[in-house]
Protein backbone atom coordinates (compact mmCIF):
# COMPACT_ATOMS: atom_id res chain seq x y z
CA UNK A 1 0.00 0.00 0.00
CA UNK A 2 2.64 2.37 0.46
CA UNK A 3 4.53 1.71 -2.93
CA UNK A 4 1.16 2.21 -4.44
CA UNK A 5 0.75 5.59 -2.68
CA UNK A 6 4.56 6.26 -3.52
CA UNK A 7 4.27 5.60 -6.78
CA UNK A 8 0.92 7.34 -7.35
CA UNK A 9 2.62 10.80 -5.66
CA UNK A 10 5.90 10.64 -7.04
CA UNK A 11 4.41 11.38 -10.99
CA UNK A 12 1.15 12.47 -10.17
CA UNK A 13 1.77 15.01 -13.25
CA UNK A 14 1.68 12.69 -15.56
CA UNK A 15 -1.47 10.84 -13.92
CA UNK A 16 -3.87 14.06 -13.87
CA UNK A 17 -2.36 14.79 -17.75
CA UNK A 18 -3.61 11.26 -18.62
CA UNK A 19 -6.76 11.91 -16.66
CA UNK A 20 -7.15 15.28 -18.56
CA UNK A 21 -6.70 14.14 -21.86
CA UNK A 22 -8.97 11.65 -21.47
CA UNK A 23 -11.37 14.17 -20.13
CA UNK A 24 -11.03 16.19 -23.31
CA UNK A 25 -11.82 13.59 -25.41
CA UNK A 26 -14.74 12.41 -24.52
CA UNK A 27 -16.00 16.07 -24.44
CA UNK A 28 -14.91 15.64 -28.28
CA UNK A 29 -16.67 12.16 -29.11
CA UNK A 30 -19.93 12.24 -26.82
CA UNK A 31 -20.96 15.70 -26.14
CA UNK A 32 -23.68 16.74 -28.61
CA UNK A 33 -23.25 20.68 -28.36
CA UNK A 34 -20.84 22.14 -30.37
CA UNK A 35 -19.42 24.56 -28.01
CA UNK A 36 -18.89 21.88 -25.42
CA UNK A 37 -16.58 19.54 -28.41
CA UNK A 38 -14.63 22.91 -28.31
CA UNK A 39 -14.23 23.57 -25.07
CA UNK A 40 -12.50 19.23 -24.85
CA UNK A 41 -10.42 20.22 -27.48
CA UNK A 42 -8.85 22.79 -25.71
CA UNK A 43 -8.63 20.85 -22.25
CA UNK A 44 -6.81 18.05 -24.46
CA UNK A 45 -4.10 21.04 -26.08
CA UNK A 46 -3.97 21.70 -22.31
CA UNK A 47 -3.16 18.98 -21.22
CA UNK A 48 -0.63 17.98 -24.03
CA UNK A 49 1.27 21.01 -22.65
CA UNK A 50 0.94 20.10 -19.24
CA UNK A 51 2.60 16.46 -19.91
CA UNK A 52 5.57 19.04 -22.16
CA UNK A 53 6.19 21.03 -18.86
CA UNK A 54 6.57 18.38 -16.69
CA UNK A 55 9.36 16.66 -18.66
CA UNK A 56 11.35 19.70 -18.03
CA UNK A 57 10.45 20.51 -14.33
CA UNK A 58 13.33 19.78 -12.13
CA UNK A 59 13.80 19.58 -8.03
CA UNK A 60 15.68 22.02 -6.59
CA UNK A 61 16.42 23.98 -9.60
CA UNK A 62 15.70 27.80 -10.60
CA UNK A 63 14.68 29.09 -13.83
CA UNK A 64 16.78 29.04 -16.78
CA UNK A 65 18.53 32.00 -16.50
CA UNK A 66 22.13 32.36 -15.38
CA UNK A 67 23.55 34.19 -12.85
CA UNK A 68 26.64 36.60 -13.73
CA UNK A 69 27.12 35.88 -17.20
CA UNK A 70 28.27 38.95 -18.22
CA UNK A 71 30.75 39.40 -15.11
CA UNK A 72 34.45 39.05 -15.49
CA UNK A 73 35.85 35.67 -15.86
CA UNK A 74 34.70 31.90 -16.97
CA UNK A 75 31.49 30.21 -15.23
CA UNK A 76 30.99 26.58 -15.48
CA UNK A 77 27.44 25.95 -15.69
CA UNK A 78 25.73 23.13 -14.10
CA UNK A 79 22.65 21.71 -16.03
CA UNK A 80 20.99 20.49 -12.77
CA UNK A 81 20.77 23.59 -11.18
CA UNK A 82 18.57 25.01 -14.00
CA UNK A 83 14.98 23.97 -15.36
CA UNK A 84 15.19 22.51 -19.07
CA UNK A 85 13.93 25.34 -21.16
CA UNK A 86 13.60 23.34 -24.39
CA UNK A 87 9.85 22.47 -23.85
CA UNK A 88 8.80 25.88 -22.59
CA UNK A 89 9.65 27.06 -25.92
CA UNK A 90 8.31 24.75 -28.09
CA UNK A 91 5.08 24.88 -25.45
CA UNK A 92 4.44 28.67 -25.91
CA UNK A 93 4.02 27.93 -29.97
CA UNK A 94 1.49 25.35 -29.00
CA UNK A 95 -0.28 28.13 -26.96
CA UNK A 96 -0.28 30.48 -29.84
CA UNK A 97 -1.71 27.35 -32.07
CA UNK A 98 -4.17 26.47 -29.97
CA UNK A 99 -5.71 30.03 -29.76
CA UNK A 100 -5.61 30.06 -33.50
CA UNK A 101 -7.92 26.83 -33.58
CA UNK A 102 -10.04 28.17 -31.82
CA UNK A 103 -11.10 31.43 -33.22
CA UNK A 104 -11.57 29.23 -36.95
CA UNK A 105 -13.52 27.14 -34.71
CA UNK A 106 -15.89 29.70 -33.26
CA UNK A 107 -16.21 31.26 -36.57
CA UNK A 108 -17.38 28.32 -38.15
CA UNK A 109 -19.91 27.67 -35.26
CA UNK A 110 -21.50 31.17 -35.87
CA UNK A 111 -21.88 30.58 -39.51
CA UNK A 112 -23.30 27.04 -38.73
CA UNK A 113 -25.80 28.87 -36.24
CA UNK A 114 -26.51 31.82 -38.73
CA UNK A 115 -27.87 28.67 -41.48
CA UNK A 116 -29.15 25.93 -38.90
CA UNK A 117 -30.51 27.80 -36.17
CA UNK A 118 -29.38 25.26 -33.98
CA UNK A 119 -25.81 24.20 -32.19
CA UNK A 120 -27.06 20.58 -31.33
CA UNK A 121 -25.23 17.91 -33.83
CA UNK A 122 -28.00 15.56 -34.03
CA UNK A 123 -30.05 18.56 -34.95
CA UNK A 124 -27.97 19.67 -37.69
CA UNK A 125 -27.64 16.19 -38.88
CA UNK A 126 -31.62 15.89 -39.34
CA UNK A 127 -31.62 19.15 -40.72
CA UNK A 128 -28.98 17.96 -43.62
CA UNK A 129 -30.99 14.37 -44.06
CA UNK A 130 -33.87 16.47 -44.79
CA UNK A 131 -32.99 18.63 -47.20
CA UNK B 1 5.73 22.66 1.10
CA UNK B 2 5.60 23.49 -2.67
CA UNK B 3 3.97 20.02 -3.21
CA UNK B 4 0.68 20.86 -1.33
CA UNK B 5 0.03 23.89 -3.27
CA UNK B 6 0.87 21.75 -6.63
CA UNK B 7 -1.82 18.69 -5.09
CA UNK B 8 -4.31 21.55 -4.36
CA UNK B 9 -3.95 22.86 -7.86
CA UNK B 10 -4.18 19.64 -9.60
CA UNK B 11 -7.55 18.62 -7.74
CA UNK B 12 -9.11 22.13 -8.47
CA UNK B 13 -7.65 21.87 -11.67
CA UNK B 14 -9.20 18.03 -12.35
CA UNK B 15 -12.55 19.84 -11.04
CA UNK B 16 -13.03 22.84 -13.08
CA UNK B 17 -12.19 20.65 -16.43
CA UNK B 18 -15.20 18.20 -15.35
CA UNK B 19 -17.48 21.12 -14.71
CA UNK B 20 -17.29 22.95 -17.64
CA UNK B 21 -18.06 19.97 -19.79
CA UNK B 22 -20.90 18.84 -17.75
CA UNK B 23 -22.77 22.36 -16.80
CA UNK B 24 -25.66 22.95 -18.89
CA UNK B 25 -25.39 26.75 -19.23
CA UNK B 26 -22.86 27.35 -22.28
CA UNK B 27 -21.83 31.22 -20.24
CA UNK B 28 -20.92 28.97 -17.15
CA UNK B 29 -19.12 26.66 -18.74
CA UNK B 30 -16.95 29.70 -20.76
CA UNK B 31 -15.89 31.14 -17.55
CA UNK B 32 -15.62 27.63 -15.86
CA UNK B 33 -12.82 26.87 -18.99
CA UNK B 34 -11.66 30.57 -18.46
CA UNK B 35 -11.15 29.08 -14.77
CA UNK B 36 -9.18 26.17 -15.38
CA UNK B 37 -6.76 27.78 -17.89
CA UNK B 38 -5.87 30.00 -14.80
CA UNK B 39 -5.20 27.06 -12.28
CA UNK B 40 -3.61 25.75 -15.29
CA UNK B 41 -1.13 28.99 -15.57
CA UNK B 42 -0.60 29.15 -11.95
CA UNK B 43 0.52 24.79 -12.12
CA UNK B 44 3.18 26.33 -15.06
CA UNK B 45 4.35 29.23 -12.41
CA UNK B 46 5.13 26.42 -9.84
CA UNK B 47 7.12 24.26 -12.21
CA UNK B 48 9.54 27.29 -13.07
CA UNK B 49 8.15 27.77 -16.52
CA UNK B 50 7.12 31.62 -16.36
CA UNK B 51 6.81 32.22 -19.76
CA UNK B 52 4.76 29.92 -20.19
CA UNK B 53 2.96 30.78 -17.47
CA UNK B 54 2.19 34.36 -18.75
CA UNK B 55 1.45 33.59 -21.92
CA UNK B 56 -1.33 31.24 -20.92
CA UNK B 57 -2.42 34.27 -18.08
CA UNK B 58 -3.06 37.10 -21.03
CA UNK B 59 -3.90 34.23 -24.26
CA UNK B 60 -5.26 31.25 -22.64
CA UNK B 61 -7.01 32.50 -20.09
CA UNK B 62 -8.05 36.34 -21.06
CA UNK B 63 -7.96 36.03 -25.32
CA UNK B 64 -10.05 32.62 -25.22
CA UNK B 65 -12.93 33.44 -22.47
CA UNK B 66 -13.68 36.53 -24.25
CA UNK B 67 -13.39 34.86 -27.84
CA UNK B 68 -16.18 32.28 -26.10
CA UNK B 69 -18.36 34.71 -24.57
CA UNK B 70 -18.64 36.57 -27.75
CA UNK B 71 -20.01 33.31 -29.48
CA UNK B 72 -22.28 32.13 -26.88
CA UNK B 73 -23.87 35.41 -27.50
CA UNK B 74 -23.66 35.66 -30.99
CA UNK B 75 -25.54 32.41 -31.33
CA UNK B 76 -27.73 30.36 -28.44
CA UNK B 77 -26.71 29.73 -24.95
CA UNK B 78 -29.18 26.70 -23.88
CA UNK B 79 -27.51 23.14 -24.60
CA UNK B 80 -29.18 19.85 -24.13
CA UNK B 81 -25.83 18.27 -22.69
Amino acid sequence: MHDLTLILMSKLNYWIYILLMMIGLYAMIVKNNLVKKIIGMNILQTAVILFFISIGAKNKATIPIIEHAHGPGNHAVSAAHYINPLPHVLMLTAIVVAVATLGVALALIIKLHQQYRTLEEDEILAQLKNE
Amino acid sequence: MMWLIQLIILIIVVVTALAAITVKDLLGAAILFGAYSFMMCLLWAIMGAVDVAFTEASVGAGISTVLFVAAVFRTSRRTKD
